[in-house]
Formats: structure tokens, sequence, C-alpha cells
């Protein structure tokens, strides 16, 4: 059985986040780029189902689309125990285009199981894995906050409103991951460090993708005004406020 | 050319959201200068079906079919993706939830229609089609321009709000040709809490940190809950340290609200927790360390220790009812 | 010259990040409030490979460069200095020796399970009377025939208790002073072995410091650590690195102070500004920065010096002695910048305070290193 699993890099989660080119362009200047935290707690899940003796996962590897400055962020992948890596060479432009990539490479190199973070924390977009899904004509479940295996199968539980399901899946199937997955990210061993350049990186050509959406500027929010600070003692005051000012109660 | 909106239920029954969507719907079909319909996939009652009506659904395609009262991503793609063929749909739109992010994905693979989730409000021009979304987690807004004929979009909850405009409802029956090599996935079981109002559709959301010293003092948080109709929440190392579940977990990495009230009740307010909460219309902040960060994006702040001052917001709440 | 890190090298950096901000922040004011041992956080560490990182892959260990060391040592110090104690002490001083000098059967037996950090080392040196005079050691080892017999007793031993294989430093011919010391391998659980109990410290309160006693044991003589009077040599050759380990650790609790006194500054108002507007605490601020930068610079040239295989003793003297001293005011300042929070344990600066102390004292103190200093400047 193999999972495959799908990394975005995405600026470390408290970068304060800049534009130029009249804020057509996120700067990424003095950036520290991360695996997207999604995608990190997927691979953590995955290396677990695999060191499970139990289960008959015999490799883990990762995908990625995106150009060579994203090697540092794949063998980040592999240090922490993915067997290998697999960047396809092409700027990522939009959520069809990446998915289309990975499902070209996925035709060629079948995998039984495809993991993927819910959303990435740069652009937000949250539609690559099920992309994926149908263009490979793949059962997917999203929302997912557990996996594991029962025989061949799959029992996921999947978060909705108010609650969960426990799910029945055959592979090949896309799963789409969210907090809860994995309890938390991996941090990877030093041998694991020293091992990830040992460790095979394929970089593969991309196919042509027609590129559907392009983002066109970006805008900082509105400062906020002032907050207004109330006294501890006199509570009514802020109900007052919440009733009859903000009109929220 | 038309516009077709997936108005999902939960067990037959429709979600505020799901009215949101009919009016976001109607406005983008009046910008566009056309029709627009509203898919309903499981089994719904006609009366339910015509609460649609209070927002301006005239005409309703339902495919009331017992086999589709869960979610399979893969079946409700497929059906969506027909009927907007046979439509002529040249925009799809749908809720940015659980069942929005699994389908629209698909069907834009189907239709080769670019996709943009989580749009925050109508399109800013029709010709290009560019829509506002959030980017960086709250920190920004992106504008994306779709550019293929058929575009798919699913609204971010509270984006647009509710509008009435009360019109005749008229529903038609829709039952599609379905391959049961499609229902792969299968359900073996609910779990629902049922007491528990839910995070993403709750109005008011009370959230606790670290301030509340120990997990053993929540009692206080769900009392003020309770009096308001208010779900629960709470900060990343609440729910790290296992406090609470992580289903609770609001924040960057955890879940991303936008209710209309929002107490942050000990809770410093890292940058990461600002991002899960910053759509929220109105927050409030109570911490004892005036310099907390919370209390630069907080609409109103007190200073004081929250095991004081939640019971006396609990007690002056139940007075004035 | 190059001041560029390798991938890997920032790659351990971020993990050591990772598991101090993730693993060691939690309840390490509770646990220097009640000394109590690491256990589950030391286990942790040794799983990450962090306990025998430089020892090489052959011998189970993570084959990094002391470079990597000295990034990862300063991390972990920034939050717990008590836990990066036991990394310094066991990678510097017991598994650098006996991968350097000891036998192949004592690399197999002693070497790999410590590196893989499934057992923890200590270093024996100190005595009640021979602290910084090592020369005068009164511990002896009377040559049996087939075996040593040791006598004596070993104080401030760091992984006193928790050490599974003690180095001991013991004297064969007092006749030959410093040159008849030997250097042994001792199973810390040999019988006639017995520990002290818990030093009641100041700071690096959760480690664990306790004197060790040996009456008879017996220690067979395939255990000896390189040539027969060899170990004074040995004891020093170590400390040598000990010290680069050390070093890091004053580095890690100055930047880890000053960290949370940067953030302190920025947030907190006084007189109608955050206080980092005003001179006084912005001066403090660009003083602790530069001296900071300063210490890890001599870090990271002496981590240098022993990559490349060159010289490090003079090197690493000098790092140990600015960085301590750099420790020591950079928290004091820490913790005047913080005010009355600084004073208190949840603010986390005071702990730093104390701890930074010890890097003054223990492997060397301040003035042991200007005498290594000076003496080298002389020859």
């Amino acid at each position: 059985m193999k999972i495959l699993v799908c990394i975005s890099n995405v600026p470390d989660t408290t970068t304060k986040v800049k534009f130029k080119e009249e804020n057509t362009l996120f700067d990424d200047s003095g950036v520290q780029w991360i695996i997207n935290p999604w995608d990190e707690l997927a691979l953590t899940r995955a290396l677990e189902l695999k060191e499970d003796a139990g289960n008959s996962v015999d490799e883990v590897s990762v995908i990625h689309v995106g150009g060579a400055q994203t090697d540092v962020t794949l063998r980040k992948a592999l240090a922490i125990g993915a067997d290998k890596a697999i960047r396809i060479d092409a700027c990522p432009a939009d959520a069809y285009s990446v998915a289309g990539q990975i499902a070209a490479y996925l035709k060629e190199n079948p995998f039984d199981i495809v993991f993927s973070g819910i959303e990435s924390s740069d652009y937000n977009g949250s539609s690559v894995g099920a992309m994926i899904a149908e263009f490979m004509d793949y059962s997917g479940v999203s929302s997912v906050t557990s996996v594991a295996f029962e025989g061949d199968e799959l029992i996921l539980y999947r978060a909705i409103p108010g609650g969960k399901q426990k799910i029945k899946a055959k592979i090949p199937l896309v799963a789409v991951v969210q907090k809860g997955i994995a309890t938390e990210p991996r941090i990877p061993a030093m041998r694991g460090i020293m091992m990830a350049r040992k460790k095979p990186l394929e970089v593969k050509p991309a196919i042509e993708m027609q590129i559907l959406t392009k983002s066109v500027k970006f805008e900082m929010p509105e400062a906020k005004g002032a907050c207004k600070m109330l006294d501890a003692e006199h509570v009514e005051q802020l109900l007052e406020l919440l009733k009859n000012e903000a009109k929220v109660l | 050319m038309s516009v077709i909106a997936f108005a999902k239920n939960w067990n037959g029954k429709f979600k505020n959201s799901s009215y949101e969507l009919v009016s976001y719907t109607k406005n983008l079909a009046s910008q566009l200068n056309t029709k627009f319909i509203i898919v309903s996939i499981g089994e719904v009652k006609e009366e339910e079906l015509k609460s649609l009506g209070k927002y301006g659904a005239e005409r309703i395609i339902s495919v009331n079919n017992s086999q589709m009262n869960t979610l399979t991503s893969r079946v409700y793609a497929q059906v969506i993706s027909e009927l907007a063929e046979k439509e002529g749909a040249s925009t799809i739109i749908m809720s940015d939830n659980e069942s929005g992010k699994a389908i629209a994905p698909r069907i834009s693979v189907k239709m080769k229609a670019g996709m943009v989730a989580a749009v925050l409000e109508l399109p800013i021009t029709i010709n290009p089609f560019v829509v506002k979304k959030g980017a960086f987690s709250g920190k920004a807004f992106e504008y994306v321009q779709i550019d293929s004929p058929v575009k798919v979009i699913t609204i971010a909850k509270n984006c647009f709000g509710l509008k009435e405009n009360q019109v005749d409802v008229s529903i038609e029956e829709y039952a599609p040709q379905l391959d049961a090599s499609l229902f792969k996935i299968q359900v073996l079981e609910e779990e629902k809490q049922t007491n528990r109002m839910d995070l993403a559709d709750a109005d008011i959301v009370v959230s606790a940190g670290r301030g509340m010293r120990s997990p053993d003092n929540w009692g206080i948080v769900e009392e003020l809950a309770a009096v308001l109709g208010a779900a629960t929440a709470c900060s990343r190392p609440v729910s790290d340290e296992g406090w609470r579940g992580h289903e609770e977990h609001v924040g960057q990495t955890g879940k991303v609200i936008a209710p209309n009230l929002y107490f942050a009740a000990g809770i410093s307010g890292a940058i990461q927790h600002v991002a899960g909460i910053s759509r929220s219309k109105c927050i409030v902040a109570i911490n004892t360390d005036p310099e907390a960060p919370i209390f630069g994006v907080a609409n109103y702040g007190i200073i004081g220790d929250v095991m004081d001052v939640l019971p006396k917001l609990t007690k002056a709440i139940s007075n004035s009812k | 010259m190059n001041f560029e890190f390798t991938e890997e090298q920032l790659m351990i950096r971020d993990a050591a990040r990772d598991f101090a901000q993730r693993e060691l922040l939690p309840g390490v004011i509770e646990r220097d409030d009640k000394a109590t041992y690491p256990t589950e956080q030391v286990k942790r560490l040794g799983e990450l490979g962090f306990l025998g990182m430089l020892v090489g892959l052959e011998y189970d260990g993570g084959g990094m460069d002391t470079i990597s060391y000295v990034l990862a040592m300063e991390e972990i110090s920034k939050v717990d200095s008590s836990v990066s104690v036991i990394m310094s002490v066991n990678n510097s001083l017991v598994c650098w020796g006996v991968e350097k000098y000891g036998t192949e059967a004592q690399k197999q037996k002693y070497l790999k399970p410590m590196a893989r950090g499934e057992k923890i080392g200590a270093f024996l040196l100190s005595e009640p009377e021979a602290g910084s005079d090592a020369t005068s050691q009164r511990t002896t080892a009377v040559d049996m025939g087939d075996h040593y017999l040791v006598n004596g007793t070993k104080n401030w031993i760091t992984n006193g208790k928790s050490a599974s294989t003690y180095i001991v430093m013991a004297q064969t011919h007092s006749e030959l002073k410093h040159k008849g010391i030997n250097v042994l391998i001792v199973d810390a659980k040999s019988e006639g072995i017995s520990v002290g109990p818990h030093e009641n410290k100041m700071g690096m309160r959760a480690s664990d410091t306790c004197s060790v006693m040996f009456n008879n044991v017996k220690v067979p003589k395939e255990n000896r650590l390189g040539e027969e009077g060899f170990g004074f040599k040995l004891a020093m050759k170590s400390l040598e690195g000990g010290r680069i380990g050390i070093a890091s650790q004053a580095l890690g609790i100055a930047s880890g102070a000053y960290e949370l006194a940067l953030k302190y500054a920025q947030e907190r108002k006084a007189f109608g500004k955050e206080i980092i507007q005003h001179q006084a605490i912005a001066f403090k601020l660009a003083d602790m920065a530069v001296e900071i930068e300063a210490a890890r610079f001599f870090c990271l040239k002496a981590a240098w010096l022993k990559d490349q295989g060159k010289p490090y003793g003079h090197a690493s003297a000098m790092a140990k002695l600015y960085a301590a001293e750099t420790a020591m005011k950079v928290t004091t300042e820490a913790v005047q910048i913080h005010g009355g929070y600084g004073y208190v344990k949840e603010y986390h600066v005071e702990r730093l305070m104390r701890d930074a102390k010890l890097t003054q004292i223990y492997e060397g103190t301040s003035e042991i290193q200007k005498i290594v200093i000076s003496r080298g400047l002389i020859a």
C-alpha cells in the first residue's frame, strides 16, 4: 500500500504579510517557508500508519508543485520521514492546474491513498485534494479528522456540523484532512535530517495545464477603531453597548 | 446563461447559511441580469423547501432521494454538474462548508470551470469576473479573476447576510440516473453532540484561553454560553493541553469563524488566534493584562480576571431577560 | 569566510526550537520550582537524537558537526538549561572521549546506547577538595592486576543519579601526580557505588546534581579509556569541547532572556508609550543584542575550529568566558526591563538569571578560563 501526501510550501504562520508591485504580489523577502501546517499533520499521520506493523503501508511519499527554491521544504518532509519526494517543476498558478499536475503524475505512478491538507495557509484555497479526486475519478472524503485501516478498507471520521460521521471507504481514495488527524506535527530527528539528502527527490517536468483563475491584487484589512475599555465592576455597561451600539445582542 | 446554487440541508432542514446562499444568489443573478435556480439534494419536505422562498427562491429543483441524504461528493458533484449543463448555468454557487469544500472542486474539474472558495462579497466586476476572498488566514484580502466561461464559487459564512424577499416558489423534482459504483463510501454511524451549538453556525461564541487556569473552571464559560445561546470555543494552548477538545480550537490552524459576537476570555490574542476570528462582527476581550494584543483587535475590552468577570456577565444577562 | 549556515544546520536549529517551544516550555517553571528531573523530556531528547548528535552515524549518533550542536544547544537553552546541560554533558564530556579514545569493544558496549539516547552518561571529575584544581584527585584506582579497585568521592556530578555510565577520573600512581591519573568507564550499577542526595541548587534545579561515593568498586581493566596515565589529559581535552557546549548554553540563556525582554518592551507601556520607545530601555536592548551576537560568534568560531580539526582549546575558553559573563549580564538586565514582573517566576527571566550564574562556575569558572586564556597568550 502506498500513500502520497500533497505538500504546499507556505510562509511561516507568524509572518507579517506585505505586498509589492502595487499590491499585486506577495512580498516574500525575509519570509521563512514551512510545510503547510495541515499537510504536515497529514504527513505525520501517514508515517504513523506506515510504522504500525499491523498495516501494510510500504511507502509514504510527498508531492509538491513548485520551483527549485522549494526543495528545502521537501527535504524537511524527507527528514521527518517521507521515503521519497516528487517536485513537479511548475509555478503553482491556481488550484486547478496544481491538481491537474499531481493527477498527471498519479496516472503514471498510482498510489492507493492520497492525503491533502484542508487548505493552504497562504492563498487559502481548499480545493486541490477534491480536484485530484475528480481528475482521477477516485472517491474522496473531506473534513477528515481520523484515518485508520480496517483490513484493506479505511475507517475515517468526517467532521460535520455538531458532530462527526464514521465512514468506511475503499481505496483508491483521496482524504482531505484537517486538525485532529494527528496530534502534533513531527519534529525531525537528527538522523532523519542527515539522511534527507540521501533520499530520492525526483523533479518531474510539468505538463501543459490550462490556468482558469488568476490573482489580480491584494488588500490589507482596514485598521480597526480603538477598543472601548469598560469597567469590570459594571458589566451591564457592556451589555448596553452590545445591544444599542454594536447591535449584536 | 443562468446561475445555479446548491442549498445544503442537514437532516432535511436548512440553516441560516442556506438562506444566506439564496440571498446572495438572487443578488448575483440580478447583477448578471439572469435567472437563478436553487438545487436541493436529499429528502426535504415541501414546506421546508418553500422556506427558501422567503429569500427570493422562485425556482427550486429538488432531488428528493433518500439514497442521497448523506454527502457523497462524487454523486452530488455529478448531479449538480448535470443540472448546470441542462440549465446552461454559467455560475455555480454553494456555501463554504464541509459539503461545498468537497463538491465545488469536483464540479470545477468536471466543467473546466475556474473556482474560488470562501468569497466575501458579490463580484467586484462581472466582466472580467472578479471576486474578493480572504488570504493569508485573514491577514489580507485577495481579488481573484475567473477566466473560464463557467465559474464556481463558494461563499463564506456571514459574508452577505439574510435579505428577505418573499416570492412564490415553484418546485420541480429531478431524478438523476446514478451508477451504483459512485457510492464507494459508506457512512456507518453518526455521532452528534446534540445539546451543543455548533461553532461554525453560532452567531455568538464564548471562547476562553489559558487565563482560565484550569479545565475545572470551564463551568463559568459554559454558563455564559448557555444564557447567550452561544457556542463555546477555546484557544490553541487550551486544546493542545487537552483541556478542551480540538473541535473547539479557534485560530489559524483550527477553525476560522465569523460570528456576530465573539467573547475572548483570558485569551492573549496571538496572531494565529486573531487570524481565526478577525471576521467576527464584534469582539469583546476580557483579560487581566492590559497590554494583551487581543485588545488591539477587540471592539470592547474589560481588564479583569475572567473568573470574576464571566459570572458577573452571566448574572447581568439573566437579570436583563 | 562564510557566514551562511547549511540547510541541515538550519533544519537542526528549527527542530531544536520546535522541541524546546513545544515540549520543554510547558512545565519548565514547575520542574524548576519542584526540582523535578525531566524524565520524559530527556527521553524525547534521546529519541530525536540530540543526546548523541555529535557521535558518528556508525555508532548510532547523529553525525552532525559542532556548528549544528551550538545552534541546537542555544535553542534548547533559551527555554530549559536543566535539559540542555544533560545534552551537553552526554555529548561533549562523555560520548566524545569514548568515541575518540575508546576501543572498538568500549564503543560497541557503551557508546552506542548513549548515542541513541537510551542511556546517559556522567563525567566524574570534581571532588570535595578538587574543583578548579583538578590535578589534586583524591579518588584512587588501585591496579589489582585484572581490575582496578576504586575508592573516593566525587562531587557536583551532573546526571549523577540518572546516568548509567560514569566516566571516572582516579589516581593510580600518586607519585606521578597528574600523570598517574586514569579515566575509567564505570557501570553506575557496580557494587560499592552509592549516590548522594539531589543538591538543592539556586538554578538549573531540574537537572540532577549529586555526589557519588566509591567504596571498593571493582572496575575491569578493559574499561580504562586510553593509555595508562592518559586520564588527566583526556579530561582536559574533554573539557575543551565541553566548554563549547556550556558556552552555547550560556548563549541560549542570554538570547532567551533577550527575546523575552524585547517582546515585553514592545508590549508594555509606561508614560503613554511602549517602554522600548524610552531610550533607557532601548539602549539596554541594543547592548544586549550586541553582546549576544559577539558571544554567538565566539561559540561558532570555536565550533568551526573543532570541525576543521584545528586546535580549539583557546577559542573554547574565550567562548565560555565571554558567553557566561554575557548570560549573567543580559539576564540581569532582562529582569530589570520586566520590572516587578521580572521578579516573579511566571515571566521566566528570573529563572534564566539563576541558571546563568552556573555557567560562570561549572566546567571551569570564569577565573579558570582566564588562566587558560592567559597561558595561551604566553605560549
